[in-house]
């Protein structure tokens, strides 16, 4: 079993999300990077989950960023995973990003490859499915249970007002959510150990963007918090009958 | 040229968010000069004719049962297809769970780009450019789209839903559909509950409330308002309330006209997924909360004092 964990960098969740150059870029001086949570705490730690039922499995990880974010990957790899692969490229728009992905995808010859449910910073959710279709692979949008016998997956994924359990043969794309797996915390033997795994550097193939951010904005101020007191609550609820009109 | 628009179902019903993206698309559709389609892949108990209210001209289906469950890559496929015989220039999807597994996989099909999580019609003026919600609800990007072929997929409750008179005419497709590579082995539903993620008004718990056992009031809440709930990521850490419940930063990014959060203190992440609702409303008995600065109504008490009361008035108000 060869499973590929797609990963990606992203601002800590409390960043400063300012922006700048005529509001163009995302001010990331002083900001922290995490790895995206989704592809830590979900798609990793079930693909480690996967090996340990059966050793023989390798691991590889794959992002697409620059040098820059080499101490996020030492850090994945520090929870688990054999080798990871680095597409030296900045990230332009997620067909660009997928489009990367699945030339490493093509040449691994992965029979499972992860990602998480979105980044959290440009909450896209495309990348699993464009990966998938430029793959030409069956694809779980948003799996909240992924298991294996053999080489036929179960999958439960999240429908409107409930959950379906579906069955697929691999090779197949999955996407992550809550429920897959629970975050771990990296140990010492692992951080020790992600200090000599392979990391490989590959340049992107050219591909163009098929959409550009033109500015970004923030959102409009709250005009400020309408307090009633304690022993009124009635008069929250006339307040939203009466002026917010909702109830 | 047209405008084509996916319309999502699941038990013979069509979303709610379907009929949202189906008022977007006949907007967009009269900004660009061109006409707007729906597309209905599978069956529904409904009259595919009335949805002509909303604006379009034609429903276009392919009446097969087996349709009724979601395959991406069979979906995908006959999207396409039907986008290619209608020379679709625009096409939509609801940003909800279905229109995550489909879009982007005919995105990548099509080579058309896609902005995912519109909240608003795009700026056709010079150029084509998007908004959308970007930072889980912190900003907001205005996205250029520059193929010829255009994918957006509207955030549920970002659109109202525009309705007047008029039918549309129902067209059936004869595409061939292949099988499919997913086999459904079950569904699980919920009955009778309100679906996060179209809700218009939240109810949602957090650690406050300290336990699962407390809570039959925010259900009732709930239940009162016809609201969904919700709940702050340690409630569903700890199994006090399902998965499904976690809205936030990495959980559910939701935008309802009214959250209520009850014993929520309101930190960043949580914040990140909820400040897109129209109205909050801030029940916590600690003043220095950050979320009464998120807030536009609050009371600084204590939820076990001051829920039942609401609960209270909130019925002498429904039997008025
Ligand atoms: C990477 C990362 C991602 C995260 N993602 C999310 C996310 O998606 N969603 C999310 O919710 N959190 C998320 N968190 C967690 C977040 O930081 C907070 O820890 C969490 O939101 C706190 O939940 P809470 O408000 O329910 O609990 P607490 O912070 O414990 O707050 C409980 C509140 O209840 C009030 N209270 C107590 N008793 C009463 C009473 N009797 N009546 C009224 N009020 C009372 C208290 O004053 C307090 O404000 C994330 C954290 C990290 C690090």
């Amino acid at each position: 079993m060869k499973i590929l964990v797609c990963i990606s960098k992203t601002p800590d969740t409390t960043a400063k999300v300012a922006f700048k150059d005529n509001n163009t870029k995302f001010a990331s001086e002083g900001v922290q990077w995490i790895i995206n949570p989704y592809d830590e705490w979900y798609s990793l730690v079930r693909a480690i989950e996967l090996k340990e039922k059966d050793p023989s499995t390798i691991i590889h990880l794959v992002t697409v960023a620059l040098a820059d974010a080499d101490p996020i990957i030492r850090k994945a790899l520090a929870l688990g995973g054999d080798e990871a692969i680095r597409i030296n490229a900045d990230s332009h728009d997620s067909y660009y990003i997928a489009a990367q992905l699945a030339e490493i995808a093509k040449q691994g010859s992965y029979d499972l490859i992860f990602t998480g449910k979105e980044t959290i910073d440009y909450n896209g959710s495309a990348i699993g499915g464009m990966l998938a279709e430029m793959l030409g692979l069956p694809y779980i949008s948003l799996a909240t249970k992924f298991d294996l016998s053999g080489t036929t997956a179960t999958a439960i994924r999240e429908i409107e007002g409930g959950e379906e359990t579906d069955e697929l043969s691999l090779p197949a794309v999955v996407s992550c959510q809550k429920g897959v797996a629970e975050q771990r915390i990296p140990n010492m033997k692992g951080i020790m150990g992600a200090r000599t795994k392979p990391l490989k550097v590959v340049e992107p193939i050219a591909i163009d963007p098929l959409t550009s951010v033109v500015s970004f904005e923030l959102p409009p101020q709250k005009a400020g918090v309408k307090l009633v007191p304690a022993d009124n609550p009635e008069e929250l609820v006339r307040l939203l009958h009466e002026e917010a009109k909702l109830i | 040229m047209s405008v084509l628009i996916f319309i999502d179902h699941s038990d013979g019903q069509i979303k709610k968010s379907s009929l949202e993206v189906l008022s977007y698309g006949a907007k967009l559709a009269a900004q660009t000069g061109s006409e707007a389609f729906g597309l209905l892949l599978g069956t529904v108990t409904e009259d595919l004719a009335t949805l002509g209210k909303y604006g379009i001209k034609k429903v276009y289906q392919v009446n097969n049962e087996t349709l009724n469950h979601m395959d991406t890559q069979q979906y995908t496929n006959l999207i396409a297809e039907a986008a290619t015989q209608l020379t679709a220039k625009i096409i939509l999807f609801s940003n909800n769970l279905t229109g995550k597994a489909i879009a982007p996989r005919l995105s990548a099909k099509l080579k058309a780009g896609l902005v995912s999580g519109a909240s608003a019609l795009p700026d056709t003026g010079n150029g084509f450019i998007v908004k959308k919600s970007v930072f889980s609800g912190k900003a907001f990007a205005n996205i250029s789209i520059s193929t010829d072929i255009k994918i957006i997929s509207l955030n549920p409750n970002s659109y109202h839903i525009e309705s007047g008179s008029g039918t549309a005419e129902i067209v059936q497709l004869g595409l061939t559909v292949d099988a499919a590579k997913t086999k459904l082995l079950s569904t699980q539903k919920a009955s009778g509950e309100v679906v996060l993620s179209e809700a218009e008004i939240v109810v949602s718990g957090g650690r406050g409330l300290k336990g699962p056992q407390n809570w039959g009031m925010i259900e009732e809440l709930a239940k009162l308002l016809g609201a969904a709930t919700a709940c702050s990521r340690p409630v569903a850490d700890e199994h006090w309330r399902p998965h499904n419940e976690h809205v936030g930063q990495t959980g559910l990014a939701i935008a309802p006209n009214l959250y209520i959060a009850i014993g929520i203190s309101g930190a960043i992440q949580h914040l990140a997924g909820v400040n897109r609702s129209k109205v909050i409303v801030v029940i916590n008995k600690d003043p220095e909360a950050p979320f009464f600065k998120a807030a536009d109504y609050g009371i600084v008490g204590d939820a076990f004092e001051v829920v039942p009361k609401i609960i209270e008035a909130v019925k002498k108000l429904k039997a008025s």
